[in-house]
């Protein structure tokens, strides 16, 4: 197969059938802008996808000091020369004109451009007026699940030893926070335990709230290859939304919204009383399980039918496909990660699969997946509310471990509470106690929930607020000073993606103007601080990338998330490689536990765990009574009604979520023409029974509306189900009238203005996918369609009235098959 | 009554009050999003422990049902929402949050206590049914104070040191 495919019409591109237990054959998808063929190429440079969490990794053409397109890497474990939609166009808004190029300070209502030193003076005066008048926690840094990992851990050690404060969290919490959370309560301790490759050997893969065409398209495709391949796995999704997932999925539950524990409690009263327990390794690798029998012993399919509003007989045969799998793999997102009872969910899962064994096995994977490219190292690293290297806060072993790799007292690594989760730290700035926020590369004026609260408390005066980005975003409009970054293919690093897969990403071009790689931000920052350790030497004795990489290794060795066999030279070339990667393992670890349970013992574990419910600490004492042979641990949780309930005012419940053409707050992909054009502009999804109750039709301008404001756009009618609305999160004011918020008398365009202050209190997750709304009409449309795509879960009920998404002449990548590959396992 | 009823009646009174505290202190705090949500839902506990305690008690012959509640509760629960939302934007509240806290802690320890009373009375006097209603309620109970000192530990810090 050799091709030129329209991957916005098709993002999926071509088949490559194969069969179960045979290599995923290698499609090589490359592009390169109009006019440049593979020839006129200076220079291949490798790195890895930044705007999912799939880790595809990729060449970056450049030419003449510019990038001009991007190759798939055959050689790579994880998309096997596979690019998705945003690989192949989102390299075009590096070069985008909006970049920032110089740092900005505040002068009244503007601001002003300047040099470097004058923007750090104010940042490190600043700090040091806070850290004498008020002390460290009146300090907060808010980072991203985009940065590389050498940041990170700088980032770490800077505001935990250098700064002294607890208030360090990742954006990472508004999407990764539940999967490691609900590793940690289950197996006492963060840790992909499957692999992308179980996808190759399942025969049932089971996908809960994870539209995973749309969030991974290539790790979808690994899939799309599986179904056209001899012995196909049969799939179960839960998922409101008619997902491509749903579409091929051999059941499909569409639950009311914030009711998956309810669900999935129904799926272990079946496991259990049909007895397809493998009590053998129920015995051997777990506790708790008479307890998780207790509970969910009234939790009928009848039950959960009355709750989720789902056929009971549906969820039976969900229980009965998933109880007769030989190997099954179970992938979990944001459609549990963001909705009510968020870890209690996720926990469930872990628990179908300990009660079926089906653990470090091929095939026999759990996936809690990661919705941002860099996330697993947010958490890895202690950027997310643990410290680096999975290490408890409650332990004292771990925080004098800790206290020697950084040559500091244990003391000056604050371990008497929880690290903050940012949703906490938004309040204590909102409250007054913080009153410096450090926020890189992320846009918390569009991603957080209840933007009207968000936005007030990031104009306060009292709170100085310092953004370092690569646009100017609505966040950075509202900050005291802005720091221009550097970004991928601009700079080099590390990253890890949501199967431990670590990949090099090297420096391509140089950045615009005077912006600087994130790491070199940092580490000026700690150098004007001044941060020493207890030797007198600088705290932050590292100087770049490479440097930095090793410092981390020495934080990880010994730890679930080891690096130490890892360096730069091992990940240049070839594939990227899966932690732990040690002397003993020095080609990396595909699967753990694959010989029981390693880290949930007392002394190891990274956390003692947390009521499912309520989030209260268990204590170290109460754990080893429970666990004393660290053992997974099948944790029970009850069923409890969302918090916001609707009602005759709001009807409806408000779900919200994500695209396949965006990322985020389309910083990036908003300024790429290709994804851009695919979905434009906001709109809001109904199924046809709701919007003929109001009277709606596609392409009318509706509103909907909440108890905290309302959002404007077209009406996509969908076969999601009843009694739900979907909004995209994506769009904000960049490119809007208002800037920074809905102009004056101008309607919401953001989903957030609408969405529910509330968050798990396990993961401390906000929940995005449970407001309680109404719809309105403002007026009929002319017969154009809602500005959504056609190509995914938006997908038009009456297709013949909306013109398919295309992407053109520009959109044209082309796939390579070698011959030896093509045909491998196919049926046809 | 016997003792085991004067229990069940101190009992009940006591998850009355948590139930109604919870309610309160949830409203109080509106703009403290994670107290406010699981304050709510812990308060349910105490309300579904009335109602097994109500039963069990009516099978013992013993009425604890109260008059249903007046209404000034809920016109003061409005008032309760707009002050805290009028003081949000202050750390002071954020004590009056700690002394809720310790209040709250205060109140469910007592309802253990009252739990394991019972629980020791329903073994003595093999009172299967009883019995059977402490061991569903009595880990709520303790799960309700487990959150608050939790929380009190979690907030303490940036309380009292960012006035």
């Amino acid at each position: 197969m050799d091709a030129s495919v329209d991957r916005i019409a098709d993002p999926w591109g071509g088949r490559t059938p194969y069969g179960p237990g045979t290599a995923w054959p290698v499609r090589t998808d490359t592009y390169l802008e109009d006019g440049v063929a593979p020839q006129d190429v200076d220079q291949w440079v490798q790195t890895s996808s930044l705007l999912h969490s799939n880790g595809d990794a990729m060449d970056v053409a450049v030419r003449d000091g510019r990038i001009v397109g991007v190759r798939g890497r055959g050689a790579d474990r994880v998309n096997r020369g596979r690019l998705g939609p945003k690989d192949l166009f989102g390299w075009q808004a590096v070069a985008s004109p909006a970049r920032l190029t110089r740092p900005l300070v505040r002068d009244g209502d503007r601001l002003v451009e300047c040099d470097w030193p004058t923007a750090m003076d104010r940042v490190v005066t600043r700090s040091k007026e806070l850290l004498r008048q008020r002390g460290p926690s009146s300090i907060g840094f808010y980072t991203s699940g985009q940065l590389f990992l050498e940041e990170y851990y700088t980032l770490t050690v800077i505001a935990r030893a250098g700064i002294g404060t607890n208030h360090l969290d990742g954006n990472t919490r508004l999407c990764t926070a539940t999967a490691g959370e609900a590793l940690k309560e289950t197996f006492g301790c963060d840790g992909q335990p499957g692999s992308y490759t179980d996808v190759d050997h399942a025969d049932t893969i089971a996908l809960f709230g994870h539209n995973m065409a749309e969030t991974q398209p290539v790790l979808w495709a690994r899939v799309l290859d599986r179904l056209a391949g001899t012995a196909p796995p049969r799939l179960v999704c839960v998922d409101p939304r008619p997902t491509p997932v749903a579409r091929r999925a051999q059941v499909h539950l569409a639950p009311r919204g914030g009711t998956n524990v309810a669900l999935l409690n129904a799926l272990l009263h079946e496991i259990i009383r049909t007895d397809r327990v493998d009590h053998a390794y129920v015995r051997a690798h777990t506790v708790g399980f008479e307890e998780l029998a207790d509970r969910v012993a009234d939790c009928t399919p009848e039950w959960a039918a009355r709750i989720c509003d789902v056929p009971a007989r549906a969820i039976s045969e969900a229980a009965d496909v998933i109880g007769t799998a030989e190997r099954l793999l179970s992938t979990v997102l944001q459609g549990v990660y963001q909705s009510h009872q968020a870890t209690a969910a996720a926990v469930q899962v872990n628990n179908l699969h300990l009660l079926r064994g089906m653990l470090g096995r091929p095939g026999c994977g759990l996936l809690q997946m990661n919705g941002q490219p860099t996330a697993q190292n947010t958490r890895e690293c202690g950027a997310n509310g643990d410290l680096p290297g999975f290490r408890n806060w409650e332990n004292d072993a771990h925080v004098a471990e800790l206290a020697r790799v950084w040559n500091v007292a244990p003391e000056a690594i604050p371990h008497y509470a929880p690290p903050t989760p940012a949703m906490q730290m938004f309040r204590f700035a909102e409250a007054g106690s913080l009153r410096m926020l450090w926020i890189s590369g992320t846009n918390p004026a569009v991603s957080l929930p209840e933007l009207a609260r968000v936005r007030a408390i990031l104009a306060q005066e009292r709170l100085f607020t310092v953004v370092q980005d690569l646009f100017l975003t609505e966040t950075a409009r509202l900050a005291d000073v802005v720091l221009p970054a550097a970004t991928w293919a601009e700079k080099t690093g590390t990253f890890t993606n949501a199967d431990r897969t670590v990949h090099l990403s090297e420096k391509a071009v140089d950045p615009p103007g005077l912006a600087r790689a994130d790491l070199d931000i940092l580490l000026d920052y700690a150098r004007r601080m001044d941060f020493r350790d207890r030797d007198g030497q600088p705290l932050v004795h590292w100087h770049d990338p490479p440097s930095a990489f090793e410092a981390w290794k020495l934080c990880s060795a010994g730890r679930p998330c080891d690096y130490t066999g890892l360096s730069y030279e091992r990940l240049r070339g070839g594939s990227g490689i899966q932690w732990p990667c040690t002397d003993q393992a020095p080609e990396g670890t595909e699967r753990l536990y694959t010989d029981g349970i390693t880290w949930a013992g007392a002394d190891v574990s990274e956390t003692y765990g947390r009521d499912l419910v309520t989030g209260a600490s268990v204590s170290e004492v109460e754990y080893r009574a429970l666990n004393p042979d660290g053992k997974a641990v099948l944790k029970a949780a009850e069923y409890l009604p969302p918090h916001e309930e609707t009602s005759e005012e709001f009807p409806l419940q408000l779900n919200t979520g994500r695209t396949l053409y965006h990322f985020h707050t389309r910083t990036k992909t908003g300024r790429v023409p290709q994804l851009d054009a695919a979905a434009p502009d906001v709109w809001a999804e109904l199924s046809p029974a709701e919007a003929e109750a109001r009277g709606l039709a596609e392409g009318d301008l509706v509103e909907v509306t909440t108890r905290r404001g309302s959002v404007r756009g077209r009406l996509r009618v969908t076969a999601i189900r009843d009694g739900m609305v979907f909004l995209p999160f994506h769009y904000g004011y960049w490119d809007a009238p208002g800037g920074d918020r809905p102009a004056v008398g101008g309607a919401g365009r953001a989903a957030n203005e609408t969405t529910v202050t509330d968050w798990d209190p396990v993961s401390k997750q906000p929940l995005f996918k449970i407001s309680a709304a109404r719809i309105t009409l403002v007026e009929h449309g002319d017969g154009t369609p809602a500005p959504a795509p056609t190509t995914t879960a938006s997908a038009p009920v009456a297709p013949a009235d909306v013109p398919a998404t295309v992407g053109g002449a520009l959109a044209h990548a082309s796939q390579v098959v070698p011959d030896a590959e093509a045909g491998d396992g196919s049926r046809s | 009554m016997n003792g085991v009823g004067l229990a069940l009646r101190a009992l009940d009174h006591g998850e009355r009050r948590l139930e109604h505290r919870f309610l309160a202190a949830a409203q109080r705090h509106r703009t403290e999003h994670e107290f406010c949500h699981v304050a709510g839902d812990l308060a349910r506990w105490s309300r579904e422990h009335h109602t097994r305690l109500v039963a069990v008690a009516a099978q013992r012959g013993l009425n604890l049902r109260w008059p249903s509640s007046n209404r000034s509760s809920d016109l003061l629960a409005g008032v309760r929402t707009r002050a805290a939302e009028a003081v949000g934007r202050r750390p002071e509240p954020g004590l009056l949050l700690l002394r809720d806290l310790r209040e709250l802690y205060l109140a469910a320890s007592r309802n253990s206590l009252h739990w394991e009373m019972l629980a020791q009375a329903a073994q003595a006097t093999r009172d299967t049914g009883l019995l059977d209603v402490v061991s569903r309620c009595h880990p709520q109970t303790l799960r309700q104070v487990r959150w608050t000192n939790t929380m009190i530990k979690t907030l303490s810090p940036q309380v009292l040191t960012g006035l």
